[in-house]
This record gives structure tokens, C-alpha cells and sequence, in this order.
């Protein structure tokens, strides 16, 4: 095997990957016009007032929430990168949790904290001061926030890790002044990481739902999701559904264009902290910024958790513990989390691959197309976030009962859906970190003619197993916490925890709700720790 | 030759690990159902919280397959409405032999699909308030929507719908979303019922009480028993579930003098059905005392006949004497309007 042929080997696969993930999520839109008939119309949503005020309510709420998510996250990631502290580790794989927590979960434990009756109300109250009242666009923003910034804050300590060890050395032995630090060392590294963060949490918030009805206060808060959900479920208006959801799509990648003008990679990444070696001068006044950020910045994102502890606890965990139907759930999400984990890895693996193999022809002067090609690619995976799950389910529901039950197809198209839903964060994890690798490695490798498997074992492997493990971890949360695809595919043989939780909670079980939330979130940390600690580089185990 | 090195290597052994696994897990799952019975299977599509083991759904379920030499196996989706789409999206080539939990204000709808059979059951002797009838859709039982407070936090409650529309404005309430929950588009119905063409008014005013309104039920009533919000909107019912469950009188209904606005839930039998004997034999069932005695503390509703011996607590439940309704019908015609008027009245 030639280098020229492992690169066509790793662009196929690539390639193949992407189209699965695209036919997979596009083809629903097939399926719609095929099956049902239902063609998109565009001319009668441009003349629809109360949808046009949900188009711009929908960008309003996840620019702003983007915005703030990003700019909290920049003094977080910069006094986290500088501190050295205990339990470092667990705080940075906290900050995957809220991935995994059941968005009604999340914005319940939110409000214990910020709700009218909640803890800082409690506190303002005592003191004389009025309750806060958080409903609207503030309550959104609350919620998006605390889902958002602790993501925003991974890419960026991943952007401050990628600094090469000399320009953090250089800078102690200049005795640079922090601002002069700050401006020569940590915010290139971290605007390279701001479009990728951006572009991630704008789609997130994008498409969210239940947070936006119920922090939003009344249907004055309406995103595009709840507008599609709507088209589908109550006014069973397939092709007004697919005009909603091709606008969604739309607006977005014009979105996720802008973000690549503004320069920086979109799908620039995550890392695993704690990597490089620091030499700033000591100065207190910068010790003690720095503890107050983090008090803050981490209290903000604790909180709920401790909510959720804390409600927890009250429920009867014993008898949920003991309950076969619980570890009937426990077993499946494990097995549907574990195999969509499995899945996304393989599909993001092969995209990765591909686009650093399109990636290191360019400085040869490679034709524009494959540089276009690296760009369909990069969007392709980004765009799946912002594809609403209700309406990939209700496609594949319609072109499955063709073909086969869907019974027993269900938990096929659950593991796709969760797997499909990672793949962008597991690219912009191992994405960045392979493509330094290759920049580092590159040409040894070429030029010791290192190809095929060899290649992928002795030089990709190293690199990629730390961020692999990072991004399965991620991997598992989201489809953990998954509802979209299970809730369309659920019967009484596919119930996973967070269907069961829902379900006690809509038949008055909030206790047990409660419980079961804490036993979702501590089998996900446990599952999370198990695969970094299997798979990370050894003698630095996570 | 020399061992090879890719069997061993990790990144191989990973990657060949992960194909397997995640090619044959979701097998695993999808075999557990499986077990092919010999005898007729009878298919009910329903609403989640009719099948789980607290739920009506396995003790009827064992109750039939008693009698009828069947296997009866339950489908269970998000609430009525999504019931009523899947059928839409299956067409006639349906696996449902009966549905089971569409509310009455769907029945128009649900008879325009065509794909509803006669039920062939007596309903005349039921006790369904303002006397209900249909051909095809079986009332089994129903339930009157009010709204739930805490009596540790309100000690005077709204007495009439009027009064909680010009109530204090501080004391807050949290609602569903007329849009996406049936709870609250039976609140659109009720100020409907009662104002009429004055509800864009009323609503607008009642919007100064109003906390959020959440997409569904659970998110509603989760912010009232984590004491977010003191009133919420639910059923009548819904004490009877903290008395009997957790032995506690701390929520109770407000009795509103204007009347209470009546779901009935309804079942029917599928026209593309293989076993209709079986189909009508259990839709006949459902309406015998021994399902009827489960409905209350299984589903915490209401029975449709009178001569079932109801829980104590269900005695202590507000008495509707009037209930509201309005006919299936003029819903259908008006749903569209009536939610635009709703979001604009609301809309803040």
C-alpha cells in the first residue's frame, strides 16, 4: 500500500461515513415526500406572521445564549488552565453532565436554584430584597448557560492546551505581565477555539424546546422545535413540518458559514486539561481573580447538580434500587449508550480521518475541491444537531413499517439517532487533537512510508486513544440522556431510565422521578470514568 | 510468520470491538420481545401512563387474558394525540386492533381517518356526564380538569373561575400549552365555554398570574410539588392520588362555581381488524364493574358507571355539578382560531 492509496482508503471511508450520517438524517426528507407525499412550501411561511416572530425569536434567544455562553466561558477556561487544585479531574468531567441530565430535570434543578422559590430567592428574601423572577428571555438564557458554558469552557482549555510548552516557558522567563500574557499566548489559543464553541452552542439552543417553554414563561417564547413538534403532533401537517425543519437547517448553516468567515475552525476542539506546564509569576492579587472565578464559575454549575443530589437522596432509593422494572431500564440504557457510543466513534473516526487526509494535501497545493470537500464534510456533521429528532423519527417510522416491524427495528433507529447526535462533539474532540498529531508527525510518517493499519496503530492511535476516550464519554452522556428517539420508539420492551423517570413523573411519582434522576447521573459518571480509564494513554490515567 | 501485529493492537482490537458490539447489542433488545404465543394477539395502541405496572394497563391485561384465551399486548405512546397520528401515519395497514385513551375532543378528527369500525357495545346504561353517546368510541372513563393548589401556601382559594382570572396577580399559577398538551387545550376550552368572545380579555388579564406554561402535564405539576408555583392546572382527581399514595391532604382542587371542564377518554375498534369478535368482546369488557373498580386508583380518574364502590378519598374530591363541554364538533372547527386568539391574548 502507497501513501496515495492510504489516502484514498481513509477518504473513502470518511466519505462513506459521512453519507451514511447524511442519508441517515437526510433521508427523511426523502422519505416524506416519497411516502406521505408532503412536499416543503415556502411561500406560505414567509406570509406567516406568528412564524416569522418564532424565526427571529429562535435566532435572538441562541445568539444571546451563544454569546453568553462563550464570553463566562473565556475568564472560566483561563483561571481553570492556570489552577492547580484537588478534584481538577472530577470538576472537568462534571462539566459533561449536563449532556446526560434530562433537559426537564435540568430546568427543574435550575429552578431550585433561581426559581421564584429557590435558593437565591430564599436568600434575597431573608435580606429583605424582592424574589427574583427569572421567566423570559432571562430564564432561557439562565438554562442555556448552565447546559452551555461548561462546554465552551472544554473547547477553550482544549485551545490553551494545544500552546506549545516553549511559549509558556518563554513567557515565565520574560516575566510576562498577565496582561501581556494574556494578549500574546492565551487569546490566540482561545479565538481559535471561539467559532467552534459559538457555532456548537448556537445550534444547541437553536433547537431547544422544553427548556424554552418553561423558563420562557408563555408561548411569547416559541422556537422553530416547538413550531415543528406542533406542525407534526397537533396539526399532523407533515409538509408544513419539513418546511419548518428545512428553515431550521437552513438558517443554521448560513449561521455556521458566517462563524468559518470569521475565521478559526469550526470544528476546532476539545481536549483533556492539564496537559501543559505553567510558569506565570506568582502574583496574589491574580490569585485571588482567579479563586474568585472559579468559586463562581463552578458554584454556577454545581448548584444544580447538588439539586438534584439533594432531591435525590429524598426518594426512596432503597426500594427504586431493589425495583426489577429500574434494572430492566439501568441495563437498557447501558446497552443502548454502549453501542451508540461504539457507533459514533467508528462514524466520527473514519470523518476525522478523512478530513486530515484532506488536510494534508493542501499545503501541496491540492486542488480547491478537496478543500470544498473538507468543508462539506466539516458541515455535515455540524448540521445534525439542528435535524429535529421528532421529525427523523416519524420519517423512518413511515419507510421502516414498509419494510420490516418496527418493533423490532426500534432499537436499531434509537442507537443511530443517539450515535448520529454525537458525532459533532466527538469530531471537534479528536478532530483537533489528530490534526496537531499529523502536523507533528506528518512527514515523519510519510516519509518512513507508514501506511494502512501500521500507520493507524503506531501513529494515529497514540494521539487519538486520550481524546477517544474523552469524546466516547461524551458519546455516552448524550445518548444517556437521550428522550427524542426513544420517546417515538418506546413500547414496553424498550424503556430506558430517562423514559422511566419521565414516566413516574407524569403519573405524580416526583420522588421517585427524583431518585432516579440521581441514579441516571451517577451511573453516568461511573460509565464515563470506566471508558477514560480504559482507554486512556497508560501512567496517565484519567 | 511472525505474530501479527494487528490482531493485538489495540486500536484494531478497539475498533473491531466496537463493529461487534454495536452491531449485535441492539439485537439483544430487540429479541427480548420476541416470544412468538400461539394464541390470537390482540393489539391496543394507548398512552404511556396507562402501561406501567401501577397503571390500569397490566392488571386489565390479566383480567382479560383470563377469560378470553388471547394475548393482549399493549403499544404504548406519548398521550391521545400522538395515538391518533400514529394511526394516521400507518393508514390502513394499521397494527393497532383497538385504540385506547383519545380524548372526545379528538373524535371528529379521528372519524375523519375512515378507519374506525361500529363497536357493537351497549352504552346506554353508563353514567357519563352530559350523557355521551357514540356508535364507534366507547367512553371508559373520565376526569374534570381544575386547578390544584397547596393549602400550606393558599389558604383561600378562587371559588369560581372568575376568581382566579381577577385574583392577585402575585399568587402565581402555572398552565399547559394549549398547543402541545391536553390539559391545556381543555383550559382554552373552558374559558372558551364560559366567556365566550370575551376569553382573549380574560386570558389577557389572567396572564398576570400566570408562572410559565410548560409544554406538558408533568413539567406543570413537577414545578407545583417542588413548590415552585402553589396552583396548577390538573383534574379533580389528583388529591385523591397524594391521599391515598402518600397520606397527605396538603393539595387539594379548587371547586369552580362556573362548572368544571369534562375529558372523557374513549376506546374504539380499528375497521381493518382481523378479530373483531375479540375486539368487541374486550371493548365490552372494559365497561364490566371489574375494570371499572381499577380505574380510580390506577388512573385516578373517574368511573362511567355508578355502581362502583369508590375509595374514601375519591368522597372528599370536589363534586362537579356542572360539567362543560363543548361538543367535539364546533372544537374542530374553531382548534385553529381559538389557539391563534389564545397565543395572541397570552403571548407576552
Amino acid at each position: 500500500m502507497t501513501a496515495a492509496s492510504d489516502r484514498a482508503w481513509r477518504l473513502g471511508l470518511g466519505l462513506a461515513a459521512a453519507g451514511a450520517l447524511a442519508a441517515f438524517l437526510g433521508g427523511v426528507f426523502v422519505i416524506f415526500l416519497v411516502v406521505a407525499g408532503a412536499a416543503p412550501d415556502f411561500r406560505a411561511l414567509a406570509s406567516d406572521r406568528y412564524l416569522r416572530g418564532v424565526v427571529l425569536f429562535t435566532l435572538e434567544q441562541a445568539v444571546l445564549s451563544a454569546l453568553l455562553s462563550v464570553m463566562g466561558a473565556v475568564p472560566l477556561a483561563l483561571a481553570l488552565h492556570r489552577a492547580r487544585f484537588p478534584g481538577k479531574r472530577a470538576v472537568l468531567r462534571l462539566f459533561l453532565l449536563p449532556q446526560a441530565l434530562p433537559v426537564l430535570v435540568g430546568a427543574l434543578a435550575i429552578l431550585t436554584i433561581w426559581g421564584r422559590s429557590g435558593l437565591v430567592s430564599d436568600v434575597l428574601a431573608a435580606i429583605g430584597l424582592a424574589r427574583l423572577d427569572i421567566y423570559g428571555l432571562s430564564g432561557i438564557l439562565v438554562a442555556h448557560v448552565f447546559f452551555n458554558l461548561p462546554l465552551a469552557a472544554r473547547l477553550m482549555i482544549a485551545g490553551l492546551d494545544r500552546v506549545p510548552a516553549e511559549s509558556w516557558k518563554l513567557a515565565g522567563q520574560l516575566s510576562l505581565s498577565p496582561l501581556v500574557t494574556f494578549r500574546l499566548v492565551e487569546w490566540p489559543a482561545l479565538r481559535s477555539a471561539l467559532p467552534a464553541a459559538a457555532s456548537l452552542i448556537f445550534m444547541l439552543c437553536a433547537t431547544s424546546f422544553t427548556l424554552v417553554l418553561v423558563l420562557g414563561g408563555g408561548p411569547g417564547a416559541t422556537t422553530l422545535e416547538v413550531a415543528i413538534y406542533q406542525s407534526l403532533r397537533y396539526d399532523f401537517d407533515p409538509g408544513r413540518a419539513i418546511t419548518l425543519s428545512l428553515t431550521q437547517i437552513g438558517l443554521t448553516a448560513i449561521v455556521l458559514w458566517f462563524t468559518t468567515r470569521l475565521g478559526g475552525d469550526v470544528t476546532a476542539g476539545f481536549g483533556l486539561g492539564g496537559r501543559a506546564r505553567r510558569y506565570d509569576r506568582q502574583s496574589r492579587g491574580r490569585v485571588a481573580l482567579d479563586t474568585l472565578v472559579l468559586a463562581v464559575g463552578i458554584s454556577f454549575i454545581l448548584a444544580p447538580f447538588v439539586a438534584v443530589v439533594v432531591r435525590g437522596l429524598e426518594a426512596d432509593l432503597a426500594r427504586l434500587l431493589a425495583d426489577p422494572a429500574v434494572h430492566r431500564a439501568a441495563g437498557t440504557s447501558v446497552v443502548i449508550a454502549v453501542a451508540s457510543a461504539l457507533l459514533s466513534m467508528l462514524v466520527s473516526l473514519a470523518i476525522v480521518l478523512a478530513m486530515e487526509a484532506l488536510r494534508a494535501t493542501r499545503g501541496k497545493g491540492a486542488p480547491r475541491g478537496r478543500d470544498a470537500m473538507r468543508k462539506v464534510l466539516e458541515t455535515t456533521t455540524s448540521l445534525v444537531l439542528v435535524v429535529p429528532p421528532i421529525v427523523v423519527g416519524a420519517g423512518w417510522f413511515l419507510a421502516l413499517r414498509q419494510v420490516t416491524d418496527v418493533f423490532a427495528a426500534a432499537p436499531y433507529v434509537v442507537v443511530a439517532t443517539n450515535a448520529a447526535m454525537a458525532v459533532p462533539f466527538v469530531v471537534r474532540i479528536v478532530g483537533p487533537a489528530l490534526a496537531a498529531a499529523n502536523r507533528a508527525t506528518g512527514r515523519l510518517a510519510d516519509s518512513l512510508g507508514l501506511v494502512g493499519l501500521s500507520r493507524l496503530r503506531f501513529v494515529d492511535w497514540p494521539v487519538l486513544r486520550g481524546p477517544v476516550a474523552l469524546g466516547f464519554a461524551f458519546a455516552l452522556a448524550i445518548s444517556l440522556g437521550d428522550l427524542g428517539a426513544i420517546a417515538l420508539f418506546g413500547s414496553q420492551d424498550l424503556v430506558t431510565l430517562p423514559y422511566l423517570l419521565l414516566q413516574r413523573m407524569g403519573s405524580y411519582r416526583t420522588a421517585d422521578a427524583a431518585g432516579l434522576a440521581l441514579i441516571l447521573g451517577i451511573l453516568c459518571l461511573s460509565l464515563m470514568a470506566l471508558a477514560e480509564r480504559g482507554l486512556a494513554p497508560k501512567g496517565n490515567a484519567a | 510468520m511472525a505474530r501479527n501485529p494487528f490482531l493485538t493492537a489495540p486500536a484494531t482490537r478497539y475498533l473491531g470491538l466496537a463493529a461487534a458490539v454495536g452491531l449485535t447489542a441492539p439485537l439483544v433488545l430487540a429479541t427480548g420481545a420476541g416470544a412468538e404465543p400461539t394464541e390470537p394477539v390482540l393489539t391496543i395502541y394507548t398512552y404511556e401512563s396507562f402501561t406501567p405496572e401501577w397503571g390500569p394497563g397490566p392488571k386489565i391485561e390479566a383480567g382479560f387474558e383470563a377469560v378470553c384465551e388471547c394475548d393482549l399486548q399493549f403499544v404504548g405512546l406519548e398521550d391521545g394525540v400522538a395515538i391518533l397520528n400514529r394511526l394516521k401515519l400507518e393508514g390502513p395497514s394499521t397494527g393497532a386492533d383497538i385504540v385506547l385513551g383519545l380524548t372526545a375532543d379528538l373524535i371528529p378528527e379521528a372519524k375523519g381517518t375512515g378507519m374506525f369500525a361500529s363497536s357493537g357495545v351497549d352504552v346506554s346504561h353508563l353514567s357519563v356526564p352530559t350523557a355521551f353517546e357514540d356508535d364507534v368510541f366507547v367512553p371508559y372513563d373520565y376526569a374534570y380538569l381544575a386547578f390544584v393548589y397547596d393549602s400550606e401556601e393558599i389558604t383561600e382559594p378562587p371559588t369560581s373561575l372568575d376568581d382566579l382570572v381577577t385574583g392577585d396577580p402575585e399568587v402565581k399559577i402555572a398552565i399547559e400549552d394549549a398547543r402541545t398538551s391536553t390539559p391545556g387545550l381543555g383550559l382554552m376550552l373552558w374559558m372558551k365555554a364560559i366567556y365566550g368572545e370575551e376569553a382573549a380579555d380574560k386570558w389577557a388579564q389572567l396572564s398576570e398570574r400566570i408562572l410559565t406554561v410548560t409544554p406538558g402535564w408533568s413539567e406543570a405539576y413537577g414545578l407545583f410539588t417542588g413548590g415552585e408555583v402553589p396552583m396548577v392546572l390538573s383534574y379533580t382527581t389528583s388529591p385523591a392520588y397524594h391521599m391515598i399514595e402518600e397520606g397527605t391532604d396538603r393539595y387539594q382542587a379548587a371547586a369552580f362555581a362556573e362548572g368544571h371542564y369534562l375529558q372523557i377518554e374513549v376506546a374504539a375498534m380499528l375497521r381493518t381488524t382481523e378479530r373483531q369478535a375479540l375486539a368487541k368482546r374486550f371493548l365490552a369488557y372494559l365497561l364490566t364493574a371489574e375494570v371499572q373498580s381499577l380505574i380510580p386508583t390506577t388512573n385516578w380518574t373517574l368511573p362511567v358507571r355508578d355502581d362502583i364502590d369508590m375509595p374514601d378519598a375519591f368522597g372528599r374530591l370536589v363534586a362537579v355539578e356542572t360539567p362543560l363541554m363543548i361538543d367535539p364538533e364546533t372544537v374542530a372547527a374553531n382548534r385553529r382560531a381559538w389557539t391563534q386568539e389564545w397565543l395572541q391574548a397570552i403571548g407576552r
